[in-house]
Formats: C-alpha cells, structure tokens, sequence
C-alpha cells in the first residue's frame, strides 16, 4: 500500500481556507473536516483542492456527473480507498477533531466508527441474523441475549424487523433487492456508528424499494451522520440537507440543499440540477 | 453439389456430428472398461460347474480320467497341434477348440491347469456328488468324497460323510477363528509390550538409568508378560490338537485315495448339486471374503480387506496433510504476495510441479523423507531401536506425505481459483464493518471458496488413491503383517508399512507363482479399487455440493 499523508498546512479552527459556501455551515457541528485533499490515482487526481465540512446529524448529498470524484471523496471518510494500491493522499481529513490518515489510527476502529452502505446489496451467504451479528462478533459481544437485542434494533432501525423476524435464520440471499439493501444498513448501524457514508444506495433498486430507503434515511439521521453519494438529483433534494455539487474532482458549490436546487451560486451548478447538463 | 457440401459443413451440422461421436466413444470406452473388469472380477466368485472328463490323453499313452473347470476356451488349428505333437484322428477338420482345465489337486499332481482338446475327449459329466475344497494351502482340490476320520477312524461314510463333513467344518471355523483371534489379538499384544519392555531397558541403558531396582521392575513385567504368553501358546496348542483331529479321505479322479486334514478346508461344496439360491448365497459369501478377509497363499486366495484399508487410510491421511498445506500456500499466492514476476513465476513452478512423473516423487519421498527425515527422527527419538529403523524406513506416513506433495499443486491451483472468484464487493462489505484483512479472510472469504477447496481434495484423491509407482518406494509391502491402526497404543502406527489395492492388482497380476488361478483377481481387486476411489471422490463431491449450495446465489 502505497498511500503517503501529507499535512500541507495546519487547521485553524473556524476558519476556512477556500471557501466554498460552506459558511452557511456556521451554525452546525461539524463533524467531518476536510481540507485541501488532493488525490492521486497513480498518475492521474482524482480530487483537487477538496475542502469541506460535514455537519453532525444531517444528511449530506454529494452529486456530480459520473466520473467527478464523489464515490472516490466518500471512500476515504472510511479509508476504503487504502485497498487500491496505487493511490496517494494529501490533504487533511479529520473525524472529531482527529486525522484519519495518522499513523496512529487503526482503519479496523476507523471503520467501526465510519460504516459505508455500497451501491450493490452485498450481504454475506449467511443467515440473516449472522449478517447483522457480523460487525457485532467482530467487536466481541458474545452474549446471545445483548446480540438478539441489539439486532432486534439495528433490523427495527432499518425498517426491515417486520418483514423477516419470523426467518431470522434464513439465508441472506434469499431476500429481495431492496430487503438485501436495508439488511446491509442493519448490518451497519449494529455497530453503532457515527458516520454513516451511502454510496448511492438505491441505484439498484426499483422505485418502492427506493421509496423506502429514502424514509429510512430520513428517520437515520436524528442518530447519525449521514453522507451519501447519488445520481438521482430528486432523491438528493428529497433527503438531504446539505448538497454538494462535484465535477471533475473539484468541490464547485456546496450550500443548504434547497439553495443549491433553486437558487444555485454558480452557473454550473445551475446547468446540472436544471438537467442541462450531465 | 458443391455448393450443397459448403451449405452442409457452414451449418456446422459436420461439427455436433463430430462432438457426439467424441463423447459417445469416450463414454463407450468407459464402459467398456468397467464392463470388463467387473465382468472378469465378479465372475470369479461364482461356482462354476466341474466336469468330469473321460480323455484320450494327447501322447497316446491311453485313457484318463480328467475334473476340473473350464476356464477358458480358445479355437487353435490341428496343424499346430499335431505339430506339437498331440495324436488326433483324422477327418477333423482345420481347427479345433480347447480348453483350459483348472484341475487343482496342485499337491498330487503337480499341476493345476491344463489345455485339453476337444476331439479327444470321450465323454464329459457333471456328477453331483463332486465336492470342490478350498483349502489354506496348495489351492482347489476337487473329487469325491469317501469319508470322515476321527483321528484315523472312520465315523461316517458315504452320503452321511457329506453331512458330518459340514457339521466339523463349522466346529473347526469355530475354533479357527479362536485361533486367530489368539494369535493376532492377544499374542500379538503381548509381542509388542514385550518388544516395548526391550526398548524401554535399552533407553535406560543409554540414558544411564539402568539402576538395578529398575530392571528389576522390566524384568518382573516382562515375566508376567513371558506367562502370560505361555499360557496363549498351551491354549493354542490345544486348541490346534483339537482341529487336526479331524481328517476325510478323497477318492480323486485317477482312482488314488488322498487324506485331508479338516483344518486345511476353508470351504466344501458341491457346485453341480447346488441350485440357484444356493449359488447365490455362496456367491455373497464369497464376495463378503473378498472384501473382508486376509489374503492367503501368496495373495492368490483369500480377501483383500488389508488393501482396502491400507488404501483408504493413506488417501485419508493425504488428505488431512495436503488440504491444510495448499489452503494456506494458495491463500498467500492469492491475498497476501504482492502479485509481481516473482509470484508469477511460483505460481507457474506451482502448475508444472503437477506435471513431474509420480516416481520422480517417490525417489524424492525415499531419498528425503524415508532416509534423511526418518533417519534423523530416528537417532532423536528412538534410539534404542536402532540398528532397526523405525521412521527411518518405508511406511505409512513417508508414503502419505509423498502423495500430498504429488497433490499440492492440484489443491494450491483450485483453492487459487476458488479465492478469486469470491466478488470484491463481498470483502469491501467485511472491511466495512471494521474487519481487518486477516478477519475477511477467516469468516467470510475461506467460507466461501471452500467448495473450491473441495474441488481440490477431489482431483487430490482421484490422483492419489490411483498412484502405485511412488508407493513402491515409500511403504507398499506385498503382505503387511498388521494394520496401520490396532489395539496396541498409541494405536495408530504411522511408521508401519501397509499394503494398496493398486500395488496389489501388480503383485497378484505379475509376481504371483500362480498367475493363472490370480488373474480373475487381479480384475476383481481392479474393480474394488475403482469402486473405492468412486466411494472417495462421492463423498468428497457430496460435501462440496452442500457447501455450495450455501453460497449458491454467489455464482451468479
């Protein structure tokens, strides 16, 4: 793994080296900080001169044609991007307060902390309920009382409890689309992380299943950070409250999501949200 | 015309004709093959009629009286044979048939087949009353049966001699099997603690230890042992006056009247008197010995059930060794090197070591494992033994480490295939949940290329359970005295030598001193080792097939 962090300049709290809208942000808790992340794919960046802050306990809807950065800017709130081996960091990204690239920081806790839901449902070959006890087993709860518990609330959480408590113990795999992908959110909220990173979720789904990720959504975030990554432009202005407008790897706006849909700062923007463009 | 044949061959109609008659020979020769061998193999332990001859013998020397089976019959010209000297009549004809006799009697005659011709045979008969025996020693004896002796008095005669005649046989099966349950069982326990109380003297005269008090205490259990043991043999001896009591005289076909001891009999019958249900039940009976007695006389009679299990157990053995090695080789080639020329280069080592002809290995499993290993284990842990080797020698275990390494590259080259398949979205979900690679790995991804695995072991055992050349060299024997595995602790001995069917089809087949009466057994034990690795390889693909079905809608 070749990946190498370079700190090009110290954080000075509250204020924001290239703004980007983000002051509207003021008044949040931010949770994540980004700053100046520039990434490299091998020869090739990825991401340009990122800044951005993420506020704790909203929704952030990152959108941009395909090919502009957002899937690869979500990856590494959860360094899932160290599994790509050519790939090089710099910049600052911060969770709490604490750098995620350090050296100190085990990405296993990191990961603990961060929990990514992917654009394919891809629960494990096994039963339901091992599925949700998966991260669960990782941490070392043995206990089958607190693991029932805390999966009763984690599938509850993910609005799938009704439709499979009868066949906790049935493969994973037999369930549809859209159960898979909320049995993935379960499985991710079990764990009981902060930030939980969608990438776009319901891209795979049909339109009821979609439906009802996107309530779910909204009923996750009074628990958890939420970012998520989507094509679909009606469903980032369904659901989330901060938008951020991506292209080519550059941050071009990031605001309040209905500023952003109707009353955009920069004319690209515009031309996207309005269809013209992408 | 032209212009038809183009049409015909672009249909591509020339290449299913061509792909169906592929696989309809391939399948034809596989059939053929089992067809022939079960044919021969199973045949064997029916009872065939026994003729009883009336026969112009061949060099004119008058009239004999010839019993026996037909073993074979083949079509040979006259020429030939009046060539080779045989008087035939005129006016025969060209050609002839003949027919080969098996005889037996191998004690009073000398020989126990023999080619008869047809022009010169008088009469032919199939009397009731001829009894066939098989014996412990000096093969079939067939004749008639005149009486039973007591210990030299006759005590019945005639028709009531063929029930008395089955009556003993069983009370001496009886008292036989007391024997060899003596003699295996107990003697031989008592052999190998007394062969330990002997080693233990001898480490404690190496180590020093060999104070009187504790030689004193070997030689208290060894005398119990040594009393023990002659109160086995004084029951034996008993037991073996008891059998050798028992006599019956047989009139055989020149009219010369021949004592047989009962306890030489293994079996009696009457194969022209016997109906077919009768046959049957011989004929399972048969089968049932094949499968799960001794072998006796040379291998040529008797069962084969130290084969099978020599078989079963090394293959068994290979499996719990190479299963682990290639897992844990394959799971580095694949998730942990990092994939650049050199990798490339052992992996393509990996492939071709599949490619090195099996003796090679066996050189290799004598000269490394057999003679430096073994050599070694031995001045270590046993040297009390030594001269006499114990690992340092050919056995079960030399021989079962030699097959996993001829199987490694199967197991390591599947297991590979089966890691790569696993879809990456699967492990990105386990890292996601805050899994480090070493926790993907165990609960998730070795889970699931485990019927790749299974795959493996298959070709694993098919390769394995067939090889006899390296054997030869590691721990094959023609006859094993014991079981790899028996009552004496630690139970299982590995460095025990053992024997295979494989080797035994070539020891029965081709180092038999009666390769005629063998080789029905050498299809017989060539059918049993096929069954035997379909049994292996069912059971493998039956697990395979349960793991799979798990992980079923993965390969989608």
């Amino acid at each position: 793994m070749s990946m190498e962090v370079k700190n090009t300049q110290s954080l000075t709290p509250g204020v924001i080296p290239r703004s980007l809208g983000v002051n509207d942000l003021g008044a949040e808790d931010h949770c994540i900080k980004v700053r100046n992340l520039n990434l490299f794919y091998g020869g090739t960046q990825a991401l340009k001169e990122v800044n951005l802050d993420i506020a704790r306990k909203r929704v952030t809807a990152f959108i941009g044609p395909s090919g502009c950065g957002k899937s690869t800017l979500l990856r590494c709130f959860n360094r899932m991007n160290d599994l790509v081996s050519s790939v090089r960091i710099e910049g600052r990204i911060e969770l709490d307060g604490e750098e995620i690239n350090a050296k100190s920081v085990q990405v296993a806790q990191l990961r603990q902390r961060v929990g990514m839901v992917f654009q394919k449902p891809n629960p494990f070959p096994k039963s339901i309920y091992e599925n949700v006890a998966y991260g669960l087993r990782l941490q070392g709860v043995k206990s089958r009382r607190a693991l029932d518990d805390i999966i009763e609330k984690a599938l509850r959480g993910a609005a799938l409890w009704d439709e499979v408590k009868d066949r906790l113990h049935d493969n994973a795999l037999g369930l549809s689309g859209g159960q898979q992908q909320r049995l993935v959110i379960a499985r991710a909220i079990a764990v009981e992380p902060e930030v939980l990173l969608l990438d776009e979720p319901a891209s795979a789904l049909d339109p009821i299943s979609t439906l009802k990720i996107e309530e779910l959504i909204d009923e996750l975030k009074d628990k958890y950070t939420i970012v998520i990554v989507t094509h679909n432009m009606q469903q980032a202005a369904r659901v989330s409250d901060y938008t951020a407008f991506m292209y080519l790897g550059k941050l071009i706006e990031y605001d309040a999501t209905n500023k952003i849909f109707t009353n955009p700062r920069e004319k690209m923007t515009e031309d996207y949200v309005t269809g013209r463009y992408g | 015309m032209n212009k038809h044949i183009a049409d015909w061959w672009q249909s591509g109609a020339p290449w299913i004709w061509l792909n169906a008659a592929a696989v309809s020979t391939s399948l034809a020769m596989v059939i053929g093959l089992l067809a022939l061998i079960a044919y021969n193999g199973l045949g064997h332990f029916w009872p065939h009629p026994v003729w009883e001859f009336e026969y112009r013998a061949a060099d004119g020397s008058g009239m004999q009286q010839l019993v026996g089976e037909i073993t074979d019959e083949e079509e040979t010209s006259v020429e030939r044979m009046r060539h080779s000297g045989a008087q035939l009549p005129d006016n025969i004809g060209e050609d002839l048939d003949r027919f080969l006799l098996k005889t037996g009697n191998r004690d009073v005659s000398g020989l126990d087949f023999r080619w008869i011709l047809e022009p010169l045979i008088v009469k032919r008969d199939k009397p009731e009353k001829l009894v066939v025996f098989e014996r412990t020693e000096w093969g079939n004896f067939y004749g008639f049966l005149k009486n039973v002796k007591q210990a030299g008095k006759v005590v019945a005669e005639g028709d009531a001699a063929w029930q008395e005649l089955q009556t003993r046989l069983k009370q001496v099966d009886k008292v036989r099997k007391k024997i060899r349950h003596i003699e295996k069982g107990r003697i031989g326990a008592v052999n190998y603690s007394i062969e330990q109380l002997r080693l233990d003297r001898r480490r404690l005269e190496l180590d020093g230890e060999d104070t009187p008090d504790r030689l004193a205490e070997l030689q208290r259990r060894r005398d119990t042992l040594q009393a023990e043991f002659t109160e086995l043999q004084k029951q034996l001896d008993a037991m073996y006056r008891d059998i050798a009591r028992d006599s019956v005289t047989m009139t055989v076909m020149n009219g010369q009247e021949v004592d047989i001891p009962v306890a030489k009999v293994v079996r009696a019958y009457r194969p022209n008197d016997m109906n077919v249900l009768q046959k049957a039940v011989f004929y399972l009976s048969k089968l049932w010995e094949f499968v799960s007695a001794d072998p006796r006389e040379a291998n040529t009679e008797g069962g084969v059930f130290p084969a099978i299990f020599g078989t079963v157990m090394m293959v068994l053995l290979m499996s719990v060794i190479v299963t682990p090695f290639g897992v844990v080789a394959a799971v580095y080639l694949r998730e942990y090197a990092k994939q650049g020329p050199l990798t490339r280069l052992i992996r393509i080592a990996v492939n071709n070591l599949a490619g090195v002809p099996s003796i090679v290995y066996g050189v290799f499993g004598l000269g490394f494992f057999v003679y430096f290993l073994g050599g070694n284990i031995d001045q270590l842990f046993f040297p009390e033994a030594l001269p006499a080797p114990t690992f340092g020698t050919p056995g079960l275990m030399w021989a079962s480490l030699t097959l996993a390494l001829l199987t490694l590259p199967v197991v390591i080259v599947a297991t590979e295939e089966g890691l790569a398949r696993i879809p990456s979205s699967i492990r990105e979900g386990s890292l996601a949940l805050g899994a480090t690679k070493a926790e993907t790995l165990w609960r998730t991804v070795l889970p699931m290329a485990s019927p790749a695995m299974m795959t493996g072991l298959i070709l694993a055992v098919a390769r394995a359970a067939g090889e006899v050349a390296p054997l030869m060299l590691v721990g094959v024997v023609k006859l094993a005295p014991s079981l790899p595995l028996d009552g004496n602790p630690p139970f299982v001995h590995l460095d025990r030598k053992f024997m295979h069917l494989g080797f035994h089809i070539y020891d029965v087949g081709f180092q038999s001193p009666n390769v005629e009466a063998a080789r029905p057994l050498v299809y017989a034990t060539a059918l049993l080792l096929v069954l035997v690795i379909l049994v292996l390889n069912l059971a493998a693909i039956s697990i395979r097939n349960r793991l799979r079905e798990r992980y079923r809608e993965l390969e989608q």
